[in-house]
């Protein structure tokens, strides 16, 4: 599967890809979109999310667009990364998303 | 002039009374364009910034929710993603006050057709978003100012105009539309101000009703009321802020009714942190420790020690008074990655509670031995949720009861807690006698969902979702009944221990223990204190 072989390939510039529950109260709405957007905006890496693992993937830099995926509180996200600075974006976005954002 | 009496959704309780102002929509006059799409561009840019920059000059002004809020709105205004579209049309030769609100309509329309609640309740968001741009592009026709003590009625609001208004000296919001998911709803709760949302087309004959009365916890409004309507109602608002001071003072001491009863008042917590600053003295107890916090975190599952030492802080601050505390409820609303079984059609009614529990031995055996070793430092219950048929807890019985002997082979400390089911699923209640339990504990909130076959977040059929109903009361009553017949002891710690118009009806089921949040504490000793016999 594609996943499969992306991760197989960290160290090229071939996307990563990851996936987590969304655990905070109300999904992926206004407070919740804001930090994730802040957070990906730390790191140089392009990083997209989708709420099905082959997309449609949208900029998780913008929160206009991140607002506009609707995610429901329960909804796997999924993400993909490409970048340098990657595997520390995806590291930091999930553990966002664990956390319920601060408000689960 | 007859009175109005209209019926909406509670969305932040309290009574208010208050002349009444109506919102208009700002009619914002149209500005003469310029016709050089470079000058409109320009335009535009100038009052996104603006904008912005007015923003965050409220948020210096605000804390918390209110700023986390007018913070949302500068994230979304400073992505160059939200004026796109605008900036595209006027370099096809439009206006740039016609591109900017022909956008964001557009992307308002996709909020108010979106399925869930809490994205449909930011359409305020972006009106406000866009009203406040067209205000830098056009200037003028700022809506009315909201004169303080008033009741503020239209079809939706937005959080500016919420913030630029002074409620400290009362008044209340009624709408038409509105969501009680709303930001506005949000900072009306945290600010004490009375809301009701969904009252339906606000249409007045001639001229707009003079005063309102307002019930924010039954989510009702009468517009232009008779002078004895009105009487009554200050009657009560009097009656309810004299109560207040009362309860304020009466927090430390125990419950009793107007006729005698003993009522003991428990609270519920989701985590130590909620008890930071309490006086153990203002409750007989706790009667329900929601342990989901603990593995909510991204750590992965807590290990015993974790879990041991959070239970023992509890117990410690309890000094000897009971604490029930609930083994993982996770399933439902309440999905944990790892846990849970992820893409159930109806989670609800899938692999949640004790059934989760049962399913992964391993992780439930170490709440439970944790639990065991906590139990040594205070009065220690542990309680079971979501238990549906007696072989539940059987099997839950010998888990704990395995972990006991267990522990005390290993030599360590340990005891075993009297062990109880949370009375939430209808099979449990009709049939409460059939449990060996040492306890129950009504789940107030589930035991309404699941008997009326409506959940409380779907606003089409939250007036279903009633505690109140009789087929709810009934089930109490009977598991009220199977305590008293058993010799143990029955309470109630769903949101429906708090909700005082319920007191009464819920100790007429024969209820002696109700469990609450720490700040219901004192509205519900005063109420009790009314309630006959």
């Amino acid at each position: 599967m594609h996943d499969a072989n992306a991760s197989r390939a960290s160290k090229t510039l071939v996307p990563r890809t990851a996936s987590a529950v969304l655990v905070n109260p109300v999904g992926l709405h206004a407070r919740p979109s804001v930090k994730l957007t802040q957070c990906a905006k730390n790191f140089a890496a392009k990083i997209e999310i989708a709420l099905a693992p082959d997309g449609p993937w949208t900029d998780a830099k913008s929160p206009v667009k991140v607002m506009r995926v609707k995610a429901p509180q329960g909804a796997m996200l999924y993400f993909r990364v490409a970048g340098s600075d990657g595997d520390a974006a995806l590291a930091a976005v999930l553990a966002l998303v664990h956390d319920g954002f601060g408000e689960a | 002039m007859t009175e109005i009496h209209l019926i909406g959704r509670a969305a932040s309780p309290g009574l208010a009374i208050g002349p009444v102002t109506v919102l208009t929509v700002a009619a914002v006059e149209s500005r003469r364009t310029t016709g050089d799409p470079a000058q409109e561009t320009a335009s535009l840019k100038a009052a996104i910034e603006g904008a912005a920059a007015e923003l965050a000059e409220l948020i210096e002004a605000e804390q918390g929710e209110a700023a986390d809020i007018l913070e949302f709105q500068v994230a979304m205004l400073e992505d160059d993603a939200l004026a796109e579209g605008a900036f595209d049309a006027i370099a096809a030769g439009a206006a740039a006050d016609h591109a900017w609100r022909a956008v964001l309509n557009g992307e308002i329309a996709g909020y108010r057709s979106a399925e869930d609640e809490y994205f449909r309740a930011r359409v305020a968001d972006l009106v406000d978003i866009r009203d406040r741009v067209l205000v830098h592009l056009n200037g003028a026709a700022k809506s009315a100012a909201i004169t303080g003590g008033s009741i503020v009625a239209g079809d939706d609001i937005s959080p500016s105009a919420f913030l630029a208004a002074d409620w400290r000296g009362g008044g209340a919001i009624v709408l038409s539309a509105g969501s009680s998911s709303s930001h506005v709803a949000m900072l009306a709760r945290a600010r004490g101000t009375p809301m009701v949302v969904g009252l339906g087309p606000l249409s007045w004959q001639d001229r707009p009703p003079a005063l309102a009365l307002v019930d924010g916890d039954a989510g009702t409004v009468i517009f232009d009321p008779e002078p004895e309507t009105r009487r009554l109602f200050e009657h009560r608002m009097s009656a309810v802020n004299a109560a207040r001071a009362v309860a304020d003072a009466g927090r430390v001491k125990p419950a009793f009714t107007a006729g005698g009863r003993r009522i003991a008042v428990l609270l519920n917590i989701a985590a130590p942190e909620d008890l930071a600053g309490l006086d153990p003295a203002i409750c007989d107890g706790i009667g329900l420790v929601r342990t989901e916090f603990l593995f909510g975190a991204s750590q992965g599952l807590p290990d015993e020690e974790a879990q041991y030492s959070v239970y023992r802080r509890i117990l410690d601050w309890a000094e000897g008074r009971p604490v029930t505390m609930r083994t993982l409820d996770a399933g439902g609303d309440k999905p944990i990655p790892g846990l849970t079984i992820d893409g159930e059609s109806n989670p609800f009614l899938g692999l949640r509670g004790i059934r989760l529990s049962l399913s992964r031995p391993e992780v439930f055996r170490l709440q439970l031995r944790a639990l065991a070793r906590a139990a040594v430092h205070g009065t220690l219950k542990v309680m079971l949720p979501m238990v549906a048929i007696p072989s539940e807890l059987d099997r839950a019985r010998e888990l704990l009861d395995d972990e006991v002997v267990a522990l005390r082979a290993k030599g360590m400390d340990g005891s075993r807690p009297p062990l109880g089911i949370m009375v939430e699923v209808p099979a449990a209640a009709l049939r409460a006698e059939d449990f060996e339990a040492g306890f129950y504990s009504i789940g107030s909130n589930d035991l309404t969902q699941y008997t009326m076959a409506a959940a409380r977040d779907i606003g089409a059929v939250a007036d279903l979702n009633d505690t109140g109903n009789p087929a709810v009361l009934a089930l109490i009553a009977r598991t009220v009944e199977a305590g008293r017949a058993r010799g143990v002891e029955v309470s109630l710690c769903g949101d429906a221990a708090a909700d005082v118009r319920l007191t009464n009806a819920l100790l007429a089921t024969g209820l002696t223990t109700l469990s609450v949040s720490p700040i219901a504490v004192a509205r519900l000793k005063a109420t009790i204190a009314t309630v006959n016999p």
